[in-house]
């Protein structure tokens, strides 16, 4: 699916673009929109359908504050290059990692752990270390400066 | 680090739904009126619960969630940064509320293997435009003498999205 020529109506575009943050918490939210955009309500609930349905849209609802119900850590492995499929592929294996991707840099494999306590989380740290035999910077979020107002996109 | 549950997660109904609605509201004229009526609850209350979660910013925002990739933001790097202790959280806010980023945290650095102590994903169309952008960042946080690494992402192995189909179950045994 090549979604990265998705042709966006300036009305979807808009959509888009005034309604990632304070979507109407209003009996009918999308007629709310609708009249905002000068379009009808069915046509609202069509064109996030569709893009939803193209990939576009992941979904509408809420953004959740981070570690909002146990406990998580950012980890990061130097992986020797010959054996990164198969260590990515070890790391992936464990249902508690949720985002395992490649960076370029020494630290070449970075992937997040979620568990329910801190004592679940270093299991699978130190089972990831002993599996693996390297050791596992280990990352922990402190402090989120992240005011999440949505992605500005740029349509030019 | 221990974690301490947000106090709003102790109400059994606001847990339920927040579980109702994180993969989403339904695409439907009245979405809060069915969640009201999945959850044995009234629409408004629905409304209000949801207000409440926002004001005490459980729910960091609601509204569109969109797929950067899919509209073509095909390069996403995670910029990390070595700033003083005594200064990571005034840049850590300077960059946080810069519109094209889309996390900002402050992490504790390992010495000597990582002195990075905050942590920026920036997304671009190109890894050009994700260049140019640090290059604003620098400016406009006054970041000249910032040691700072680039690490581009050529491949993801793994992402699933912040989806607990055991939410509540979660956020139980957190309590």
């Amino acid at each position: 699916m090549n979604t990265a020529t998705l042709p966006l109506s300036l009305t979807e575009q808009r959509l888009l673009d005034e309604f990632q943050e304070g979507f109407p918490l209003k009996p009918r939210p999308f007629a709310h929109i609708a009249e905002r955009l000068g379009i009808s309500e069915t046509a609202v609930l069509d064109s996030l359908r569709r893009l939803h349905d193209a990939g576009a849209v992941s979904r509408v609802g809420p953004v959740l504050q981070p570690n909002l119900v146990g406990v998580s850590t950012l980890a990061a492995l130097a992986v020797p290059a010959e054996h990164l499929d198969a260590i990515a592929a070890l790391v992936s294996e464990y249902p508690e990692v949720n985002h395992n991707y490649q960076r370029e840099h020494r630290y070449n494999l970075w992937f997040v752990v979620t568990a329910p306590d801190q004592a679940c989380l270093d299991a699978v740290l130190a089972d990831i270390e002993t599996r693996s035999g390297l050791k596992v910077l280990d990352l922990p979020m402190l402090e989120d400066y992240f005011i999440d107002l949505g992605f500005k996109l740029q349509w030019t | 680090m221990t974690v301490t549950p947000h106090p709003a997660l102790g109400d059994a109904l606001n847990r339920a739904l927040l579980q109702a609605v994180e993969n989403g509201l339904p695409l439907v004229a009245e979405p809060y009126a069915l969640i009201g009526k999945q959850l044995g609850i009234t629409e408004s209350a629905v409304i209000e619960r949801l207000r409440h979660l926002q004001e005490q910013g459980v729910i960091k925002r609601l509204g569109i969630v969109v797929r950067h990739r899919a509209l073509g933001y095909h390069a996403n790097a995670m910029v990390v940064w070595d700033i003083p202790d005594e200064e990571v959280a005034a840049t850590g806010c300077c960059l946080g509320s810069v519109p094209f980023i889309t996390l900002c945290y402050r992490r504790p650095r390992r010495l000597p293997d990582w002195p990075y102590n905050l942590f920026t994903m920036i997304h671009g169309r190109d890894r050009e435009q994700v260049l140019a952008r640090i290059e604003h960042l620098i400016r406009r946080c006054g970041m000249d003498d910032i040691d700072h690494q680039v690490l581009f992402s050529p491949r993801c192995f793994k992402q699933r999205g912040a989806r607990y189909t055991t939410l509540d179950t979660r956020m139980k045994s957190a309590l």
